[in-house]
């Protein structure tokens, strides 16, 4: 019943690559996977990521193909005449990839973020609406 | 890694290649875990200096006004809680990870803390607590008279 189901699907899943290149960042520094939620209205895709530490100028959506790529950099916190003593956690970027089917609009794409969380919006394109059909009397 | 009973599959699990390699990611995962911080949450860090500590904590996506922060001598308290998201009318999960729910952590200091001076800041998810160490606990610098 659920025609959106194959819509949008992670990427993360899997360890192995898809492709024998693999790309390696530039910047080192640990990389973080965000936790998501993916719901599905009925014309849009609602994407919901935790990125703690992250605001609306350092996150990157990008669109390539059918890959919505969405990156967030976190500056590590440094405090001056401080040192670490108990760690419990590690500051580092976010990424995190999905492939997109064709259902979605390549144009509606909006996100916003706040208090470190990332919410993207996918509108569905026309086609992938669901159309009523009338049925007409005979 | 795993639990002795799971050792007795060893044959079964040769049998099929990508549960083995599962297996041997999983080991990887669990030994390049760090530091073992247990289940609390949320996890902090804490950065020490002469005239404070600093603690910072992820907490994204809660409401600061709701978060409650008690100092009593040398022990800090901070609990909040996280909504769980509602679904709109005709709404499904595709996937869903994120959850919701009440956390809170105590946390004993080594020195007794200046509870009226303590300041809290919440920026991006990011929880920032200054705990600044009351004049008594302060190094003080003892200068030498020449006689």
């Amino acid at each position: 019943m659920d025609t959106m189901m194959d819509a949008i699907k992670s990427d993360s899943e899997k360890q192995t690559a898809k492709n024998p290149v693999t790309t390696e960042r530039t910047k080192t520094g640990k990389v973080f996977v965000p936790i998501v939620d993916i719901r599905e209205a009925k014309d849009s895709l609602l994407l919901v990521a935790d990125m703690p530490g992250v605001d609306e100028k350092s996150v990157d959506i990008t669109l390539e193909k059918n890959i919505l790529t969405i990156t967030g950099y976190v500056k590590p916190s440094v405090f001056e005449n401080h040192t670490v003593v108990h760690s419990e956690y590690d500051i580092g970027d976010y990424e995190r990839a999905f492939t997109i089917s064709d259902e979605v609009d390549r144009d509606g794409i909006a996100a916003t973020v706040k208090n470190g969380v990332l919410r993207v919006t996918l509108r569905k394109a026309e086609k992938a609406k669901v159309k009523k059909i009338a049925i007409t009397p005979a | 890694m795993f639990i002795p009973g799971m050792w007795r599959m060893g044959s079964a699990l040769g049998t099929f290649p990508d549960i083995k390699r599962l297996q041997k990611d999983m080991n990887r995962l669990f030994a390049e875990m760090p530091r073992t911080g247990g289940q609390e949450y949320p996890a902090i860090n804490v950065w020490g200096g002469e005239h404070d500590y600093i603690l910072t904590a992820e907490l994204p996506g809660i409401d600061p006004a709701r978060l409650d922060i008690s100092v009593v001598g040398d022990t800090l308290t901070f609990k909040g809680s996280r909504d769980f998201e509602t679904l709109k009318e005709g709404e499904t999960y595709h996937r869903q990870e994120r959850s919701g729910g009440r956390f809170s952590r105590i946390l004993q200091l080594p020195f007794q803390i200046d509870a009226g001076k303590v300041t809290a800041k919440y920026d991006n998810g990011v929880l920032k607590l200054t705990l600044p160490k009351t004049a008594a606990e302060k190094p003080r610098k003892i200068t030498i008279k020449a006689e």
